[in-house]
């Protein structure tokens, strides 16, 4: 594999040697000189079409500290509306002779097709799915995995789970919220699933995606009843459009049906951990009390989402010739 | 294979074709109708069609030639060759260019430019309402009385989502026969971002669902029009089970309604926007292998009239956006009737005698073409496709004389049928 598209493309193997790595990468941020001269001479450019402050700084981060030069591009608001096809534009960035391509933007599938257009002009730039619409953020799913593997290990160590299908086997994990509209969802059911862990979907039927019941997971509407079975819960973040878009009566009523309340925090089991990928809205899918409390992982998230891309970027340019998973 | 252009004396005598599955029989083309074939001049250029199938030129209920606006996704002249090629010997255009045709002036310059530069008749279709717009009538009774004599109506690529406009419509046409041929849409539960359809695919790749209740709903409340104002209705490409349904039920009522089924809709599934390949975005979508089995049965039955093409050529910088900014619509003229061979008289569905009437004669009586979709017999027009239904080809997209490349068939192995064109005994092609 050349390119991280989808978290669908991984198999067990490949995103341990991922994660392995991102502890490795991990070591390095605690060091008071955080600079590694792996990637030195080596571009990494950053095109986002959509804004995201944290998931462009964290892959900036990740590229600056492996020692690859890193461009950021902002191409916000459609290439339509410019007159530019997506086709053209990042055509143009990977002629400028860049080593890999960070992709967010608001279509699904736009950096397959990027990926695509590459191949066919035979053009050697790698592509990085930073988050493509409502379709696939396989990096922060990554990140996740790589948060929650850490969390099982400490909190509930198991013997020979310094493999992961072992650290993962039959966990439970509850993902909350708008997964119809979730990119961050459907990574995050591909890769927990190829670990072996076992993913909840829970939102309100009118946030649940056409065809789920084909998925391997298990979907629920009653959030207090899947809280007291679960090893993990992710919340998702309610976008403010969902909020008008007739999807839920009022913000107040999901918080009452959806919300990690503090109410609901005493129906969590002991240990349980509490994730949310950002940026939260606290008082609406989740609480302070619950974003705060001991059992909550979101600070955790954010740093292990630079390890994780230092992790993949030296992975797909780490040496001409090693073998990494997504060589 | 001779080439199909008049001799000297203007005789063009083909030999042997089986006639719409009725037996082989000669046909003599003279002066631009067809002749008895003992008539034949000896000089009579002669057109071995021995082994081939004779069908009427074919109708197309649903073309878009983008000419007034988009002359560099296609034009009169070339989308008009790419209909010879397919075999077919009239084409509607549809209303949705720049400008629309919504008046009399505009139905009466694209018929001009039809005359000077078409390889086929053009025959305008009218809007529904002004500019598309879906809010007033358009001009429907002077494009009716003018030159062109618009029979058809449509907005298509919209919606008449409003029932009251719709009503009004259906009524208002009723005066001189005319027809309103809706894109069954519901704006509401599909909107202008839908792209896929719903189901397990787009719940997949995270696109936005267009369901088919979207479909059937509109068509459901139109044939309850269609019976209210006894007019005449048409549903252009249907794409669903559920409408299918609707339609067996309303045909069974005994409502004047008609529809029709594009060749993609006939074969292409939802799978193939698994690669989020731009060239399959079309509207409506594509769909299961269920609707596609539905609206083959539907037009083995009847329940679907006619298959119409949906030619919705593009540039190709409009399909080269993420799939939900591209443009929707894919290439049809050219292959069509090879989708037809390849979908329906292979697996013996339909009979040539039937293709004659899905693709010719019902569409020509759908939009009252006097000229179009004629019995091959003596006097009558000389409009006529000549078929191979054995031979084969790998498509290759850049063969096509369209002028854009949005073509869903390009790498395939399908029928190659169409072996010659005459229109109105005019060689429009020959290979």
């Amino acid at each position: 594999m050349r390119h991280l598209l989808s978290a669908a493309d991984l198999d067990a193997a490949e995103i341990t040697e991922i994660l392995d790595l991102g502890e490795e990468m991990a070591l390095v941020q605690g060091r008071p000189v955080k600079k590694l001269p792996a990637l030195r001479g080596r571009t990494v450019v950053n095109l986002f079409f959509e804004d995201s402050t944290r998931t462009r700084s964290s892959f900036e981060l990740a590229g600056k500290w492996l020692s690859a030069d890193v461009i950021n591009i902002s191409a916000k608001g459609s290439s339509v509306s410019k007159g530019e096809s997506l086709r053209d534009t990042v055509l143009t960035v990977a002629s400028m002779g860049v080593d890999a391509l960070v992709i967010r933007h608001m279509a699904s599938g736009a950096p397959l097709q990027a990926a695509r257009w590459f191949a066919e002009l035979g053009l050697g730039v790698h592509v990085v799915n930073a988050g493509d619409g409502t379709h696939e953020h396989p990096t922060q799913a990554l990140l996740d995995a790589f948060t929650l593997r850490r969390h099982f290990r400490a909190q509930e160590p198991r013997r020979g789970d310094d493999r992961d299908l072992e650290t993962f086997a039959g966990r439970r994990i509850a993902v909350v919220g708008d997964i119809t509209h979730s990119r961050v969802a459907r990574s995050n059911v591909a890769l927990l699933t190829t670990l072996g862990a076992q993913v909840v979907l829970v939102a309100p039927p009118t946030l649940l995606p056409a065809g789920v019941d084909g998925w391997p997971v298990e979907v629920r509407t009653d959030l207090d009843a899947v809280l007291g079975e679960v090893d993990a819960v992710m919340m998702l973040r309610v976008q403010r459009e969902r909020m008008s878009g007739g999807y839920f009566p009022t913000p107040r009523e999901y918080t009452v049906g959806y919300g990690l309340t503090r109410a609901r925090l005493g129906l969590l089991r002991p240990g349980a951990a509490i994730a949310h990928p950002g940026p939260m809205n606290r008082g609406l899918e989740i609480s302070a009390d619950a974003a705060d409390s001991a059992g909550s992982l979101i600070l955790d998230q954010v740093a292990a989402g630079v390890a994780v891309r230092m992790s993949v970027l030296y992975q797909l340019l780490g040496g001409a010739d090693e073998g990494g998973a997504l060589r | 294979m001779s080439s199909p252009t008049s001799g000297g004396t203007g005789d063009v005598l083909v030999l042997g074709a089986d006639l719409a599955g009725r037996g082989a029989a000669d046909l003599l083309i003279r002066d631009g109708r067809f002749a008895d074939p003992h008539d034949a001049h000896p000089d009579a250029h002669r057109v071995d069609a021995y082994g081939l199938v004779a069908l009427p030129g074919l109708v197309d209920l649903h073309t878009h030639l983008r000419e007034p606006g988009r002359e560099d996704a296609e034009t009169v002249a070339t989308g008009t060759a790419a209909a010879a090629r397919g075999g077919y010997t009239a084409v509607l255009a549809m209303a949705n260019t720049s400008p629309v045709t919504d008046t009399a002036e505009a139905a009466e310059h694209l018929l001009d430019v039809g005359r000077s530069a078409g390889s086929a008749q053009v025959v305008p279709i009218g809007a529904v309402s002004k500019g598309l717009a879906g809010e007033e009538l358009a001009e429907l009774g002077l494009m009716a009385r003018s030159a062109a004599r618009t029979r058809v109506f449509s907005d298509d690529g919209h919606c008449v989502a409003d029932a009251r406009l719709m009503r009004r419509a259906l009524e208002y046409v009723r005066a001189f026969d005319g027809v309103v041929a809706q894109h069954a849409q519901d704006p509401r539960l599909a909107g202008p971002d839908a792209c896929c359809d719903e189901g397990p695919v787009s719940g997949r790749l995270g696109l936005p669902g267009w369901p088919a209740v979207a479909e059937a709903g509109i068509v459901a409340r139109d044939v309850g029009l269609a019976e209210l104002t006894r007019s005449r209705l048409h549903v252009c490409h249907v794409s669903t089970a559920e409408t299918v349904d609707v339609l067996r039920w309303a045909k069974q009522r005994g409502i004047e309604v008609t529809a029709e089924v594009t060749p993609h809709h006939l074969l292409l599934t939802v799978d193939e926007l698994l690669g989020y390949d731009p060239t399959y975005k079309v509207n409506p979508p594509l769909r299961s292998a269920e609707d596609v089995a539905a609206v083959r049965d539907a037009l083995t039955d009847g329940t679907i009239d006619v298959v119409a093409t949906d030619h919705a050529p593009h540039a190709r910088h409009d399909k080269e956006h993420a799939f939900v900014d591209a443009a929707s619509g894919m290439l049809g003229l050219e292959t069509a009737l090879a989708v037809v061979v390849e979908t329906m008289v292979r697996p013996g569905s339909l009979g040539w005698g039937e293709v004659a009437t899905r693709m010719s004669s019902v569409p020509a009586h759908i939009a009252r073409l006097g000229d179009q979709g004629r019995p091959l017999a003596v006097g009558e027009p000389a409009n006529l496709t000549l078929v191979d239904p054995a031979r084969r080809t790998t498509v290759d997209r850049d063969t096509s004389v369209s002028l854009s490349r949005n073509n869903p068939w390009h790498g395939r192995d399908l029928p190659d049928p169409v072996v010659a064109t005459w229109w109105a005994g005019r060689a429009t092609y020959g290979r």
